[in-house]
């Protein structure tokens, strides 16, 4: 019998090898770090991130597949890792003293966001759908424990349960669908099976689509879309805050990029098929999304219903199905990610010790007695809402008029009119900080440094890509352009 | 082809027929005289003291959990040691890895205090 | 103009030694000499052919300048610094527009539009959109006028706001409110238009409900913020259609494409045009949505002076007079934006009559005037339109600040019927106040006579029904005004006794900008004269923007790019044919006027127990109006009592509560829905896998099936 031994790539892989080793040695460095002093841990898992961020740079404009065709290192996978990268040192950052606040402070918690992030990184650079599983897997079983890190708190554990049986119970759908499109199409590999559904004259195998159907459950599961979000605000408002922010961009950012690849690459001739049932997903998503959080009161639930909504328009730019579309999304993808964490990171901030102040009605007056908070936490939530001149207007612009250009008028108008109904809740926050006088005695602010780093760079990214944003428009369409 | 898998459906009738047989003809061929101290759990034929349902340490499950990592190690090592000299230095390389990553794994559980049980 | 484009040497400099005075100062103002490098746009030799037209940007950024500064560091500064900070740079906003101003004036007439560009600012796909200024005759004006009357109004607001304890934030929003203005008028596409509009409504909102602690202003403010995000969804969608049309943004090439592209048809012309005239009515408080408008005056006097007249309110129309080539190719549009011009008009001016409430008066007065312009728009004089509402922008500042400055003496009084006899308290507050009600009235020679008239000159010529009712607005308006000014200055004296030992006249800080607004109200209409030729130099200004007057004509010949000019319809010779008449249309304006002072002078003067009698004759009538045509009593009626709703089916069509009832409805619906949604988010996490299997089952069925 022969072995085919593998072509090892290694350094298609360094990011991901980095980031893995750097978590590796966190482990390793918080059990010689004393109890309650575990800051070290943190700034090794910084480090490992920066490194890794460098690595992909060198990556960049270089496409290429990698361990027989299981990984595809192109500039889309890199454009979403960038981002999740990001995300990461951002949730880590905002993470520190917030642990140690909550008296949780355990250098497992980076270890497990870096795993996490590994697990992220290979779902977009997965060019076979058992690569996308696995990472699917890393990423979400370092989540589960995550969710629950505070495990003093209630709900933090059932947080945690809730996302690990629903998590479960959704792989399994991702799981059957993949064997299905196995079974109809005899490959895993996404260039296999988009080679064999244009090779083949088009039939309606059920197989073929009840496996797409499944996969759709299995990533609009970890998205969250309508009627598989259920879980999240449960999950969002029990996790801890750092983490929830971590989870609504990563997961977001990682799923999106597998979907794409999946869907409008090796699915691409089913396109007609799975399109209008993404439209009539969308819209239910979104509309749902900025309804319900309308009637929210804590302020965590909120931003979930929130990350549900958006998880609504970013689906338009896949609907779009063309070039400006895809680089839409991705565009998105990272105006999301600087505002959502800093809206989170100005929640942790203002929360402190046990999750005091996350009702809305504890923001009240808060814009006067921390003006720079306030002006913080109001600039992430134009963002959100999509009000000029931040980075959540140019990216709705952008979605809307590639759903525009695609002809799909009638969602460009449901995602305008939503977009309207969402200001109400966004801005009932600003109302509370600014035209409200305070229900609480509320103390100083504990602004750690890592903390204060984490909001500039977020406030920074939010302002920077809503004033500037052509050179990250040219990113994102440079990463599409070479989309395999 | 659905006949195709005609071999696994016959094995899993089969799979599920034996048990569902053996259960079945047990209860209906074996007499069954109850009595209270047939009913009893048994315990090595002591009288069972308290309940069964009684917590157990949890690091019993830790111990069990690292148990079934290096269990898992070694079934993995059979099968590599057999073709060992196909693989060459690939094999030798991966297998290292798959060491390394399991001994930090082994250096953290042990500081962590895993392998003391007070 | 072009951008790069140069003109010629020599003839700059002939031009430039008329007017010596701008690039002296950029020579000597060491902020736009540092600006210079900034801007890779303009080379030294660029900037010296320009001057200061490359230099527009700095108009709307020294209010963002001063926003920022009074909103990050304003509570570490003192009052008077912030105070000060505010006013001087609305005050250099002006100076930069008023150099722009003269800029323009060089230029041939035909190229006075210039673009300036500063950077790409979303490159989607083929089509960009920069942020970019337009200067040319329609925006500088409205530059002038914005940042003129903010002007007067932030140093009015100094003495005003005075011992407020939210006086930084006060400025902080005021500065933002006219930051986003100015950016409204001078962006070069509709994009950066629609941040400006944006920010507007966001800082109406802020500043309407500005004492948020009592729950009317609160209220004022979501009013006006949830109307106008109707009024927003309107624009939006223009946008939106305007962009699959022409797939630009842009205004020349939107214009310059509209015009040479016949392809277009009319109805999609027409449903852009509608749906922007929607998203001018939220902003500029037109029937159905002007109903945010009479409660914005909860907010402090000066905002209410800001809002209704420089800011804010005059969006709408501008929008409306920069899209005037768009109108002009939708017929139907212009009709619409005519009759719901006129009907606002003649509707407002009605519920004028009757309000007790100084400040309610002027905030109907407002919409009423506002309701002219549009009129104006709809009978395709555009530049009749943007005229009244300079000078609108000069009295009704006027009269608000007048306003402002009863209450400041009476203690924050509002009701006329406890007023009387103040005319000897507060002397220049009676005489500014007395100017702007000439010019509101349209009372020779003050402002609003030339601009109104020439107005309804034009509603006569196109339709004679359209100049019978605004007439008889007119007529309401002169009676209203004068009704303010008798029963608040002259007659008996009806003050609280213990209010009465404190009349006393403002501080000169607040009566300083009313005296100017005073000369501004009086002799600014002589900016456009009619009927001799050429001396109606705002049309001839405004010529190469809005076309000519006459609507539905063709005959717009591109002028540069995409704007119209009129060459075979030129103003003068369409006047000079009919001069006697339109001597005879001023002249009948004239005794409307007089009318209604006249009127207005016999019942609350002369004869005061008049209205009384009248009021017992016209029992109904007066209720009707005393009670805001019973459009509240409506609403309550309709949703207290739906029984009998089938019968007041017509009022409904009168009845802008029901609008509001809708607005107010349909936000109630989204709320109770959404409480109910919640409720389907019981927390068991079977419910949550059972509603993930349903969700798979539909899936995969509609995969199967479809």
């Amino acid at each position: 019998m022969d072995l085919v031994i593998p072509k090892i790539d290694a350094l298609s892989l360094c990011p991901e090898l980095v980031l893995s080793i750097t978590a590796m040695l966190v482990l390793l460095v918080t059990v010689y770090l004393p109890k309650g002093r575990k800051d070290p841990a943190a700034y090794v898992g910084l480090l490992g991130i920066f490194i890794a961020l460098m690595s992909l740079t060198l990556l960049w404009g270089k496409p290429r597949y990698a361990f027989n065709n299981m990984i595809m290192v192109d500039n889309f996978s890199i454009f979403f890792n960038m981002v999740i990268l990001v995300t990461a040192a951002l949730s880590i950052l905002m993470s520190i003293t917030y642990l140690k606040e909550e008296g949780m402070s355990h250098g497992e918690f980076y270890a497990l966001i870096l795993f996490s992030a590994v697990g992220m990184m290979f779902m977009t650079a997965g060019a076979n759908l058992i690569t996308i599983f696995l990472g699917l897997e890393t990423m979400s079983i370092s989540l589960y424990v995550l969710a629950g890190f505070l495990r003093d708190s209630n709900r933090s554990n059932e947080s945690a349960l809730k996302y690990l049986l629903l998590g479960a119970f959704s792989s399994a759908f991702l799981l059957y669908g993949i064997a299905f499109i196995y079974g109809a199409t005899g490959t895993t590999d996404l260039k296999g099976i988009s080679e064999f559904l244009s090779r083949a004259t088009y039939m309606k195998d059920p197989m073929l689509l009840a496996g797409m159907g499944l996969l759709l459950v299995g990533f609009g599961f970890k998205i969250a879309t309508v009627p598989f979000h259920m879980w999240t605000p449960d999950v969002y408002e029990g996790a801890p805050t750092s983490v929830t922010a971590f989870m609504s961009v990563g997961v977001k950012a990682a799923v999106f990029a597998a979907f794409v690849r999946v869907f409008s690459h090796a699915l691409w001739d089913l396109q007609p098929d799975w399109n209008q049932l993404l439209w009539i997903l969308a819209v239910l998503t979104m509309t749902l999304g900025n309804v319900i959080a309308i009637a929210q009161t804590n302020i965590k639930r909120m931003l979930a219903y929130s990350s549900i909504a958006h998880a609504g328009y970013i689906m338009m730019g896949m609907i779009a199905s063309n070039e400006l579309g895809t680089s839409s999304i991705l565009f998105y993808m990272l105006a999301y990610a600087f505002t959502n964490l800093g809206a989170f990171g100005v929640v942790i901030l203002f929360g402190r010790k046990g999750e005091g102040n996350l009702d809305i009605e504890d923001y009240s007056g808060m814009g006067f007695k921390y003006p720079v908070l306030g002006l913080l936490m109001a600039v992430f939530l134009f963002s959100l809402a999509g009000i000029p001149p931040t980075a959540g207007f140019v990216g709705k612009f952008y979605i809307f008029s590639a759903a525009v250009k695609a002809g799909y008028i009638w969602l460009a108008i449901i995602g305008v009119m939503n977009s309207l109904v969402s200001v109400y809740y966004y801005l009932r926050v600003t109302v509370m900080m600014y035209m409200k006088d305070p229900v609480k005695d509320l103390e100083g602010l504990h602004w750690s440094p890592s903390m204060i780093v984490a909001l500039i760079i977020a406030v920074a990214g939010t302002l920077l890509i809503g004033i500037f944003p052509s050179p990250y428009l040219d990113l994102a369409k440079q990463s599409v352009l070479h989309l395999m | 082809m659905p006949s195709d898998y005609f071999p696994v459906f016959v094995f899993l009738l089969i799979a599920v027929g034996f048990p569902v047989m053996i259960i079945a003809l047990s209860s209906i061929v074996g007499p069954r005289k109850p009595s209270p101290e047939k009913l009893m759990p048994y315990e090595c034929g002591v009288d069972p003291i308290g309940s069964a349902r009684k917590r157990l340490s949890v690091k019993f499950y830790i111990v069990a959990m690292l148990f079934v990592v290096f269990d898992i190690e070694a079934i993995f090592l059979y099968p590599w040691a057999v073709i060992f000299k196909d693989l060459g230095v690939f094999g030798v390389v991966e297998m290292g890895l798959f060491i390394v990553i399991l001994f930090v794994g082994l250096i953290y559980a042990w500081k962590k205090g895993v392998l003391e049980w007070e | 103009m072009k951008i790069g484009q140069r003109w010629p040497e020599d003839e700059m400099y002939k031009w430039g030694s008329y007017f010596g005075l701008a690039p002296k100062i950029a020579k000597t103002w060491p902020c736009l000499r540092f600006s210079q490098y900034v801007s890779n746009f303009c080379s030294v030799d660029n900037w010296r052919n320009r001057e200061m037209l490359d230099y527009v940007w700095l108009v709307p950024l020294f209010p963002a300048i001063g926003f920022l500064i009074n909103g990050l560091f304003g509570y570490r500064l003192s009052k008077g610094f912030v105070g000060v900070l505010a006013c001087t740079v609305i005050g250099l906003s002006f100076l930069t527009s008023v150099l722009i101003f003269f800029d323009l004036l060089q230029l041939p007439p035909e190229s006075r539009s210039f673009e300036k560009i500063i950077y790409t600012w979303i490159p989607a796909g083929d089509f960009k959109t920069s942020v970019g200024f337009l200067v040319d005759p329609l925006s500088i004006i409205m530059m002038l006028t914005v940042s003129g009357v903010s002007f007067l109004i932030h140093i009015y607001s100094v003495g005003y706001m005075h011992e407020d304890e939210g006086f930084k934030r006060y400025f902080t929003y005021l500065n933002l409110f006219v930051f986003s203005m100015l950016l409204l008028v001078s962006a070069n596409n509709f994009l950066l238009m629609f941040v400006g509009w944006e920010g507007v409504g966001l800082c109406s909102y802020l500043l309407i409900g500005f004492w948020y602690e009592r729950k009317a202003p609160a209220d004022a403010g979501k009013k006006a913020f949830v109307v106008n995000r109707i009024g927003d969804f309107g624009f939006l969608l223009a946008m939106m259609l305007i962009f699959v049309t022409f797939g630009t943004l842009n205004f020349h090439g939107v214009f310059g494409a509209a015009h040479h592209n016949n392809e277009v048809s009319t109805l999609v012309m027409t449903a852009i045009t509608l749906l922007l005239f929607l998203g001018a009515t939220g902003k500029s408080a037109q029937i159905p949505l002007y109903t945010w408008l009479p409660d914005a005056m909860e907010g402090p006097t000066p905002v209410s002076a800001l809002i209704h007249a420089a800011t804010m309110v005059t969006a709408g129309v501008y929008m409306v007079a920069r899209c005037s080539v768009l109108y002009t190719l939708a017929p139907v549009s212009l009709t619409v934006v005519a009759i719901v011009g006129v009907a606002t008009a003649l509707f407002t001016a009605s519920m004028a009559l009757a309000a007790n409430d100084i400040k309610r008066v002027l905030a109907y007065s407002t919409i009423s005037q506002l309701g002219y312009m549009f009129l104006a728009c709809g009978v395709g004089a555009f530049s009749a339109g943007i005229f009244h509402l300079m000078t609108h922008a000069f009295f009704k500042a006027l009269l608000f600040l007048g306003a402002g400055s009863v209450m400041h003496a009476m203690a924050g009084e509002l009701d006329m019927r406890k007023m009387g006899a103040l005319k000897p308290h507060m002397p220049k507050t009676y005489w500014t106040f007395l100017i702007a009600t000439l010019a509101i009235a349209g009372i020779f020679p003050f402002a609003g006579f030339f601009s109104k008239d020439e107005i309804l000159w034009h509603a006569f010529e196109k339709n004679t029904i359209l100049w019978a009712l605004g007439a008889c607005a007119a007529l309401m308006t002169s009676f209203y005004m004068f009704r303010a000014v008798f029963m608040t200055f002259h007659g008996e004296s009806r003050v609280d006794a213990e209010v009465k030992k404190h009349l006393h006249e403002s501080p000169s800080v607040m009566t300083t900008p009313l005296i100017i607004l005073a000369i501004l109200s009086a002799i600014g209409g002589f900016v456009g004269i009619p009927i001799i030729k050429g001396a109606n130099v705002f049309h001839d200004f405004l010529t190469p923007v809005t076309g000519g007057h006459v609507a539905g004509s063709v005959e717009v010949t591109l002028g540069n790019l995409a704007y119209a000019s009129s060459s075979a319809l030129s103003y003068g010779e369409a006047v000079q044919h009919n001069v006697g008449l339109e001597i005879f249309m001023m002249v009948v304006s004239l005794i409307i006027a007089f009318g209604g002072l006249g009127l207005a002078y016999l019942m609350y003067l002369k004869d005061p127990s008049l209205p009384r009698r009248l009021v017992e004759k016209f029992k109904l009538l007066y209720h009707l109006i005393l009670n805001k045509w019973f459009v509240d009593e409506i609403y309550d009626f309709l949703f207290v009592n739906p029984i009998k709703r089938g019968s007041t089916v017509l009022w409904q069509f009168f009845d802008a509560k029901v609008i509001d009832g809708i607005v107010n409805g349909s936000g109630w619906c989204i709320k109770w829905t959404s409480s109910v949604l919640k409720r389907i988010q019981t927390g068991y996490v079977q419910n949550y896998a059972l509603s993930i299997l349903v969700g798979a089952v539909a899936i995969i069925f509609y995969f199967l099936l479809v």
